[in-house]
């Protein structure tokens, strides 16, 4: 091959890797695949966690994450609460980030009131944001009702059934938390679960999981869901095909896009660098 | 007195609150909840104040009309627009500022910026992921080896290749990341006990 062609390869205008992404994330949108990804460790065990928990367990859920993230942990967290209300469990909804009630508020009224009519104050509970991060966190865990006095909608706790004798973590059976990053998974783990001893569960975006296995791994997380993947898996489990199993055509072909992409670069410098060793 | 009152302090709540969590008294515990509450209040006036720096900043550029003003300006307008239709018209469900401002507007303004991330990781993995070096090619190899095992089909490509990657995230991945975990909490303890003793004193600012 000429040398100045694949030096034109090389420095290949990013505008084609773009539009190579965009064709590859936008076809199934016409091409269905509609595969599942096959369930592995973590996520069967945050599955199973849920299906163990005595009916009508109460279980705090803090989902952490901004519109940014909406796309990867949205199906996330309307997986969780339709297994919540599947199996007749009792949300206590919080969230720790600013950009977060409205997106947490849609999901909740969506799934606990729309889907299963379930009744406020009764069978779930949507408390809004407290900012304050790790502060929250320990709060909390000597009394909700002080760090939360009101619900979103301005209700005293004293007023809501589903808070009634609710003091802190320990009337808890499980502590749910979807995290895009801080605070989220790793501060409920260093500042909640050691300390007062409530098993958590975790869903986090992809980019964030490398950090998570260790705490997976050591027991400290019950179950982990990782990012788009592990909602497909979690919705495949649940017999709920949702947004993730979409997703997941567009990311194996995003996936295929990008490591064709590295094969070709070094296809390319290969052959340059053969060609500079011939001079 | 301007430095050594606020040293002081940090000095004697530092200590409390370490020494709080070995005493399982109810009277120290109400301290120390109270502290917390402090802490929370602190945290959420901290929006007041970067807020109203936020409008000093570019309030300022727009008014001497500096570099990039036009966009300065269209922050405030935002600004504004978000702050005084939430603070009077509420920002639950049904609302206007919930459903035109947030919803429809700062929702696919925020996934757009995020998705756009896609697009820049393929064209940087073009670009960087070259076999230079042997751990280049390790890199490399290890990046392709985990992208192919976490998509359906890669029990098709190899029926061991999940397995893989699970090793890769369990064993390597795990063990930097253990690594990483207790270097910087043996780091945020020892800053911790730098500030509490004032010998780090960066959080006063200048002299």
């Amino acid at each position: 091959m000429a040398h100045s062609t694949l030096q034109k390869l090389e420095k290949l205008d990013r505008r084609w890797v773009f539009l190579a992404m965009a064709l590859a994330v936008a076809a199934p949108l016409f091409f269905k695949i509609g595969l599942a990804p096959k369930t592995t460790p973590p996520v069967k065990e945050f599955y199973d966690y849920i299906e163990a928990l005595p009916p009508g367990s109460r279980v705090l859920c803090s989902f952490d994450y901004d519109p940014g993230s909406k796309a990867e942990l949205d199906p996330m967290c309307i997986s969780v609460l339709e297994h919540l209300m599947d199996k007749g469990h009792k949300p206590v909804v919080i969230t720790l980030w600013s950009t977060a009630p409205a997106l947490i508020e849609r999901n909740v009224n969506l799934i606990c009131r729309d889907k299963y009519g379930k009744q406020y104050g009764t069978d779930y509970v949507y408390l809004g944001l407290k900012e304050g991060r790790e502060a929250v966190m320990v709060a909390m865990g000597k009394s909700i009702r002080a760090t939360f006095p009101v619900d979103f909608y301005g209700t005293p706790v004293e007023q809501i059934p589903l808070m009634n004798g609710v003091e802190n973590y320990e009337q808890f059976q499980a502590l749910i938390n979807v995290s895009a990053g801080y605070p989220g998974t790793k501060e409920y783990v260093q500042y909640v679960t050691t300390r007062f001893a409530i098993p958590l569960l975790s869903g986090a975006s992809a980019v964030s999981v490398p950090e998570y296995s260790a705490y997976y791994q050591s027991g400290q997380l019950k179950g982990l869901l990782t990012g788009i993947t592990g909602a497909a898996e979690y919705e495949a489990l649940l017999g709920k095909p949702g947004l993730a199993l979409i997703a997941m055509d567009g990311q194996t072909m995003g996936h295929f896009v990008i490591i064709a992409f590295i094969l070709f670069g070094n296809i390319v410098y290969f052959f340059l660098r053969r060609e500079k060793a011939r001079g | 007195m301007k430095r050594e009152i606020p040293i002081l302090i940090t000095l004697i709540f530092g200590v409390f609150m370490i020494v709080q969590f070995f005493i399982p008294h109810p009277a120290v515990n109400d301290i120390a909840n109270r502290l917390q509450n402090w802490a929370i209040i602190v945290i959420a006036f901290s929006y007041v104040l970067g807020s109203a720096n936020i409008l000093r900043i570019n309030g300022e550029l727009v008014y001497r009309r500096g570099p990039g003003w036009l966009y300065k300006l269209v922050l405030v307008i935002a600004f504004f627009m978000m702050v005084i239709p939430g603070m009077f018209l509420g920002i639950g469900e049904g609302t206007w500022t919930n459903d035109r401002l947030f919803t429809n507007t700062y929702i696919p303004l925020a996934s757009t910026m995020y998705a756009s991330l896609a697009f820049f990781i393929a064209s940087a993995a073009f670009r960087a992921f070259r076999v230079r070096t042997w751990q280049a090619s390790v890199l490399a190899l290890t990046a392709v080896i985990v992208m192919l095992g976490r998509i359906p089909i890669s029990h098709m490509i190899w029926h061991d290749l999940p397995n893989v990657v699970d090793w890769v995230m369990n064993v390597p991945n795990a063990v930097a990341q253990r690594g990483i975990l207790i270097g910087a909490a043996l780091g945020a303890i020892a800053t911790g006990l730098k500030v509490i003793l004032g010998i780090e004193r960066s959080y006063l600012g200048r002299e």
